[in-house]
């Protein structure tokens, strides 16, 4: 086992060639994509597209069939390198919240905090109710994440994994299991973190989130990135017939 | 005549009730209550047993219950951890000893601890004497059956619960730990309860391995009483102290059931 070598300097994300197969199904047939520091880049693409397994490859939630993925310049497909150590760095936001059921919202933030960073019960429970106040939640610290509204649930799952200090957050299709009036909340403190300078990866379907506050949008189809560039760009004048053909569903 | 829906419910509903009330008046005509009372409800034989039958009897029962069921859950918990390993050997074992031990009625495995350990290790015994023997045996037994259900409670924990808890840095065993198993410990609260339920009766297994005075438990002093009395009133007396023990734990278990709807 390795301990990898993350450097601040290096692009945040790297995946070269990656190939993913479930079974006889190629769901990623050969992704090359980077995600520079700093940088918030969304994929977006019709269901099926593989964007989500992509973005679930890059912390290894997914293993990859071939391919390398490189975070910070360490390469985590390496099979020794010490995964849990490289997942600890990145922040990951479900469609379902994934938030644990049997502790309070401020236990959800403190858990791996203590467990995994090491984190004496003070100085963990002051970095959970920083974070709850950025999203906007700092009096459900006591709540139990039945108690609370979708909405609410997911911010709470982001200031879980900003609890963590990530050096970098991946979101997927954060506000899709949402009702319509929750989804802008939770925008807004996506919004945020990327004016903060946080690197973000979003797999979404919100189109307006990724022209205002993208740097680069990712197209993809058939497991293969079809086109990527500044997000304005390409909702304004997609070159691929694919990517039209997708835009014109969805705008 | 046709009836409509409604009054044919009706009419079925009457019925029934009055199915009921034939028997009902059948059986007070038929019996002879003060035989009955004299041979179920002696009210005399039962004062006899008190104490005993509470500071021995009761008291054992649920000592033996306790430890087999803490034994049991233990084991369980390895067996099941072991039935979802990665690693085939240790599935295979845990397979195997779990069909076994559910095959085999839980009567054979008393005799087997308590005449074949002597002879397979001669010289060497199950240390506790009685106490400990009665808790591996219903520990095995129980373990086989928890096993089963801890395993389909780790499964019904959604995929997602792992996942977080893995992107959060934390290492499988510890997601294991601190996500996974306090939550499929909630959900197998009730039929966890129900196997305690059944261990409770098993503990009446225990009189297979030759019990002395000071370790009877409910079942076995209920047999003994009766030898002496003519009467079934003993047993009569210990089913009520069982009975003392298992609706307290179903209505806990509601409880429990109750809360958990609650909190989500």
């Amino acid at each position: 086992m390795t301990e990898p070598q993350l450097k601040p300097d290096a692009p945040a994300i790297v995946v070269q060639d990656l190939h993913k197969y479930f079974g006889d199904n190629e769901v990623l047939k050969g992704i090359d994509f980077h995600v520079d520091q700093g940088d918030v880049v969304c994929v977006i693409g019709p269901s099926g597209s593989g964007k989500s397994t992509l973005l679930r490859c890059v912390n290894l939630l997914e293993q990859p069939t071939s391919g390398k993925i490189f975070i910070e310049g360490a390469e985590v497909t390496d099979p020794d390198i010490d995964v849990d150590k490289v997942r600890s760095r990145i922040g990951m936001v479900f469609q379902q919240f994934n938030l644990f059921p049997h502790l309070t919202v401020l236990r959800n933030l403190t858990i791996a905090q203590q467990r995994v960073l090491k984190r004496g019960r003070d100085e963990s429970a002051e970095v959970a109710r920083r974070n709850l106040d950025k999203v906007g939640l700092a009096d459900r610290e006591d709540a139990y994440p039945a108690h609370l509204s979708g909405g609410q649930q997911q911010r709470v799952a982001i200031a879980r994994a900003l609890s963590m200090d990530p050096d970098m957050m991946l979101f997927d299709e954060p506000t899709s299991a949402l009702d319509p009036e929750l989804v802008g909340d939770v925008l807004g403190v996506m919004r945020d973190l990327a004016h903060e300078g946080m690197t973000m990866m979003v797999v979404t379907h919100e189109m307006g989130f990724a022209r205002e506050v993208g740097d680069k949008l990712v197209f993809m189809d058939d497991g293969v990135i079809v086109e990527e560039g500044a997000p304005s760009d390409v909702l304004a004048n997609p070159r691929h017939q694919r990517t039209q053909a997708f835009l014109s569903k969805v705008l | 005549m046709a009836m409509s829906p409604r009054k044919r419910a009706q009419v079925s509903r009457m019925a029934q009730y009055a199915v009921l009330l034939v028997l009902f008046v059948v059986l007070l005509a038929v019996a002879d209550w003060t035989t009955l009372r004299q041979v179920f409800l002696d009210t005399g034989i039962m004062a006899d047993m008190f104490p005993a039958v509470i500071a021995t009897a009761l008291k054992n029962t649920l000592l033996y219950t306790v430890a087999g069921f803490t034994f049991g859950l233990v084991l369980g918990l390895v067996l099941a951890l072991m039935r979802l390993s990665s690693v085939g050997p240790y599935r295979w074992m845990a397979t195997g000893f779990i069909e076994f031990f559910r095959g085999v009625p839980a009567l054979v495995v008393f005799i087997a601890l308590a005449y074949g350990v002597p002879l397979a290790f001669p010289g060497r015994e199950i240390p506790g004497g009685i106490f400990g023997t009665v808790t591996v045996a219903l520990g095995l037994v129980g373990g086989a059956y928890m096993a089963e259900t801890i395993r389909a409670g780790i499964q019904a924990v959604p995929k997602g619960q792992m996942e977080a808890a893995r992107s959060l840095g934390m290492p499988r065993s510890r997601a294991m730990r601190s996500i996974v198993v306090p939550q499929a410990f909630r959900i197998i609260l009730p039929p966890l309860t129900n196997e305690l339920i059944l261990l409770t009766k098993d503990s009446s297994l225990v009189y297979v391995l030759g019990l002395g005075l000071s370790s009877y438990e409910l079942t076995k002093f209920g047999r003994e009483t009766m030898n002496q009395t003519n009467s079934l009133t003993p047993l009569v007396t210990v089913a009520l102290c069982y009975l003392l023990i298992t609706v307290p734990l179903s209505i806990v278990v509601r409880r429990m059931e109750a809360r958990a709807e609650r909190a989500g």
